[in-house]
């Protein structure tokens, strides 16, 4: 069954007909050709398919794509404007915050939820918010750097 | 623009691709005309395969092509076998099905949706036969064999040339090392320690998953894009298997989601180029997260280790058995258990051994190569060892490994000589980071702590390991008419950063800014030859082809110089991206310009290393360098309970010389955590040979929330002449200590031993326990 949905992603007004189960990282990566966020467990747990749907970190392997009609979407690509990339980008490699750079997309998004919920968290808090988003080239120190560095905590 | 240089940190050459998500890995490539491939898998461990009918499955609209056994059995143009060691592997099973997950048939169709339907309407019969599914059980006299036969390859990798296959028995390989008189130096010892360690199997958990496109044209020109670490290795087995010459393969890599050892040799790409010849269009494979499971594996091990010491704490004797679960197919296992036999001894001074370690063969998912195989096994017993045997003695850990450890000049198990050895400043290193010395703290109570039940403890441990020798790597640069460089080599962008380290050599030689050099991805059509990307080879072998080849570019430009400006060779030098004459100096655009007459023209540079079986000193040689490495850790341990806590981690890697000081200490502490991981919480659970957590809610990886406060990676640096700039290889060595540094730490705290990974809560609650109702 197909159905028609309206959305916002990255600035752009979009209008899409999508198959009933078609997942909201299915839809912006095949639909759209957004492929920044990856699919990494398929099961909401690694974080590699974070995309922010109304400014909120969202698993997008595990939400259907006609639940977000009418939502507002960023993924990783409509971040950076076309000559200056976002302060988490730029400390991002600035500390060296990446390496195979699969979840790197991921960890940035959801990173920006938390400076956007809490501008000053403590390490505690950026802990926590980042939990569900595995690295598995290790770099959660650096990220932590990162993270912390553009919060000026 | 700044000069490149060595080590500086400069910012990766890929980072700005990545952090806007622009950067292409397979899965979001896609080619014209491609259709989508499935794959059938086994239910059972092991089972003979009675029937299969795939006649409903290609009457699915859609479907172009269903893959069995019978197609590959009876085409002319395919060798059904395959293997990087043992040719025990087939594309689809033939016989047998011998693990679960082994695939057995695939489906190529125009949507995901009409593959998945397609699988489903596949009818297989089975005959189950009995499993064997641990290496005890395996190794039993009269255990049902996995294998009845192992075809051999014409040819094979040089160093495991000896390594065969026990016949009618589940031992894949055998590897002996013996040396000096066992007998005699166990009636020399004045203790004798023996234990029994064991780890599980774990999963490389890359977050990027095996994919595939593969693309058959009607000629039989095979191009594949693959998610491989040895793209040169694939090219040689779809050679081999689809009966073509290597230059009718093309494999073209991007960059990988990671890689750590699991995407080394062919793993989906057998089967997909069938799939995409039988489809008659190219075909792309993704594997799901379970299938990754199913495919790569690291090896579990048993390892029983004897050894006599002498009341000083001097090694005089060490007995050996490491038996390696290697699944159901032989992949680089035979490696995995010569490198395990070849560091049991350790980092130590021990002149009598007898080391028998063994690869063996079981109904469950094939293990490979993960980073730092086989020594990650060894050095579990052998440091933790260490450790109890420094606790009978009353000597201190860290000295009982400064007396008996390698240094400059000691000779190796194999009795070649050992050079830049950097194991005792490792060992300072980390042991100064978590305060060793600080007795009072260590082993006590933790001060202000609300439970008076926390114990701290302090633990440390150490490595040596070899990297693959023989080997090659070639590398080729191009001068740009306007003197910007292109690098070309077979090196895998897996997130090690290699891209940014061969462009710091050649910038550094030709004294170039870093952004006028272009390192391109690896396309095996375009590229010159390299064995892989793994064993922590690249830097110290690809980077030194890239200054080689960037020295030729020199040397060529020199010439040039002396030809057109009638200038002695002598006067001729290079300052700062400049030629140096006489009178004057030139830019190197004003001499492309000069030779060529044009703004045009290439000069192209080349550059080669191949390391030997015989080293400097004439001897035979199983490394072209060495790997030296400790790490030491400090715990919480809450004595009621069991739990703990990792405090702090050091780890110090020899880098030789760290070329990109940021990169370095990324790839330390990111091999630290997954060492973390492995010995704290990762394991592949089996029930009956099912897996029972293929997924990544069960198979717990580590979190930031795991993280310890601390992770101190430190370099340290004996420069080995030969490497580029002196430099090593570092990928893999921090990762070993880690779990023998934290069972040695909780050791310390409460006293108890685990000599099982990974180290778990109940384990030491369990162990305590114990402790109390002794008398």
């Amino acid at each position: 069954m197909k159905k028609t949905i309206s959305l916002r992603v990255n600035g752009l007004e979009r209008s899409v007909e999508v198959e009933a189960r078609t997942t909201l990282l299915d839809m912006v990566r095949e639909q759209f050709g957004l492929t920044g966020a990856k699919l990494g467990c398929d099961i909401q747990v690694c974080g590699a398919c974070t995309l922010l749907v109304d400014g909120k970190p969202i698993s997008a392997c595990s939400v259907l794509a006609v639940d977000v009609d009418g939502a507002e979407i960023l993924t990783i690509e409509g971040l950076s404007k076309k000559d200056a990339l976002h302060p988490l980008q730029e400390a991002f490699m600035e500390f060296g915050a990446l390496q195979c750079g699969y979840c790197t997309s991921g960890f940035i998004l959801t990173a920006k939820a938390l400076l956007e919920e809490c501008p000053r968290p403590s390490e505690q808090q950026i802990r926590d918010y980042l939990a569900g988003n595995f690295c598995r080239c290790g770099c959660y120190q650096e990220i932590m750097q990162a993270v912390k560095n553009v919060a000026g905590s | 623009m700044e000069l490149a240089d060595i080590g500086k940190t400069f910012r990766r050459l890929d980072y700005e691709t990545k952090v806007t998500g622009r950067a292409q890995y397979l899965a979001d490539m896609s080619v014209p005309g491609m259709c989508h491939g499935k794959i059938l898998r086994s239910p059972y461990p092991h089972a003979r395969i009675k029937r299969i009918d795939a006649s409903k499955a290609l009457k699915v609209p859609g479907v172009m092509a269903v893959l069995t056994r019978d197609d590959i059995l009876h085409d002319e143009g395919i060798e059904p076998y395959y293997g990087p060691v043992f040719k025990d592997q087939t594309i689809v099973a033939v016989e047998k099905v011998r693990h679960v997950g082994d695939p057995v048939a695939a489906v190529a169709a125009l949507t995901v949706d009409a593959a998945e339907e397609a699988l489903k309407l596949i009818e297989v019969d089975y005959e189950e036969l009995p499993a064997v599914l641990n290496v005890d059980d395996s190794l039993k006299p009269g255990a049902t064999l996995v294998h009845e036969s192992v075809k051999l390859p014409a040819s094979g990798f040089a160093d495991l040339a000896e390594l065969k296959p026990v016949e009618g028995t589940n031992v894949c390989t055998h590897f002996r090392l013996t040396r000096g008189d066992i007998q005699k130096g166990f009636a020399e010892a004045d203790h004798i320690f023996e234990d029994t360690f064991t780890l599980p199997a774990t999963q490389h958990s890359f977050l990027e998953t095996h994919a595939c496109i593969a693309s058959v044209d009607p000629g039989g020109r095979i191009t594949v894009w693959a998610t491989t670490q040895n793209p040169f290795v694939v090219r040689t087995q779809l050679a081999n298997i689809f009966k073509v010459p290597v230059a009718k393969v093309r494999v073209i890599v991007p960059y990988l989601g990671g890689g750590y050892g699991g995407k080394v040799y062919p793993k989906v790409e057998p089967i997909t180029v069938a799939l995409a010849q039988k489809a008659g269009r190219p075909v792309r494979v993704v594997l799901s997260r379970e299938e990754v499971f199913y495919t790569i594996t690291k090896h579990a091990a048993v390892i029983r280790m004897k050894t006599g010491v002498k009341k000083d704490g001097t090694l005089v004797a060490r007995e050996c058995e490491i038996h390696l679960d290697t699944g159901a197919y032989a992949e680089i296992g035979p490696r995995v258990a010569k490198k395990s036999g070849y560091t049991a001894a350790g980092p130590y001074r021990i002149p009598n051994l007898k080391i028998d370690s063994y690869s063996v063969y079981t109904n469950k998912p094939p293990a490979g190569a993960f980073r730092g195989f086989g020594v990650s096994q060894s050095a579990w017993a052998v440091e933790s060892q260490m450790d109890i045997i420094a606790a009978a003695l009353k000597i201190d850990p860290l000295e009982l490994r400064k007396q008996n450890g390698y240094d400059e000049g000691d000779k190796f198990v194999t009795e070649e000589t050992l050079r830049a050895v950097g194991l005792k400043e490792c060992l300072d290193e980390v042991a100064k980071s978590i305060g060793w010395e600080d007795k009072t703290f260590k082993s006590s109570k933790v001060q202000g702590s609300k439970s008076e039940n926390i114990r701290r403890g302090k633990g440390i441990a150490c490595m040596i390991k070899a990297t693959i020798t023989p080997s090659i790597s070639s590398a080729v640069v191009k001068l740009n008419e306007d003197a910007s460089l292109s690098i070309y080599t077979g090196t895998v962008e897996m997130g090690q950063g290699s891209e940014t380290v061969l462009a710091q050599i050649a910038g550094k030689e030709l004294a170039i800014p870093l952004q006028t050099i272009q390192v391109l991805g690896v396309d095996t059509d375009v590229v010159p030859y390299d064995l892989t990307t793994s064993s922590s080879r690249s830097t110290f072998h690809m980077g030194k082809a890239v200054q080689l080849a960037a020295q030729d570019i020199m040397r060529q430009l020199k010439q040039i110089v002396v030809k057109e400006y009638g200038v002695p060779e002598d006067k001729v030098t290079f300052a700062d991206g400049k030629i140096r004459l006489p009178e004057t100096q030139l830019d190197y655009a004003e001499v492309m310009f000069k030779r060529f007459g044009m703004q045009g023209g290439t000069l192209v540079g080349e550059g080669q290393v191949k390391t030997s079986v015989k080293n400097e000193f004439g001897e035979k040689s199983t490394s072209a360098f060495w790997f030296l490495a400790a790490g030491a850790a400090e715990v919480e341990v809450d004595v009621d309970t069991g739990k703990f806590k990792l405090i702090k981690y050091a780890t110090a890697v020899d880098v030789g010389k760290a070329l990109n000081p940021l990169g370095c200490r990324q790839q330390l502490a990111g091999a630290a955590i997954t060492g973390i991981g492995q010995a704290m919480f990762e394991e592949i659970a089996y029930d009956n040979g099912q897996l029972i957590n293929p997924n990544l809610v069960d198979y717990v990886l580590p979190s930031l929330g795991d993280m310890p406060p601390v992770i101190d990676p430190i370099c340290v640096e004996v420069p080995d002449r030969n490497g580029p700039f002196g430099a090593k290889g570092i990928g893999e060595s921090a990762l070993i200590p880690v779990a023998p540094a934290i069972a040695n730490a909780v050791f310390d705290a409460v006293g108890v031993r685990i000599k099982d990974l990974p180290i778990k809560a109940e384990k030491i609650f369990l162990a305590l326990e114990e402790t109390k109702t002794k008398p």
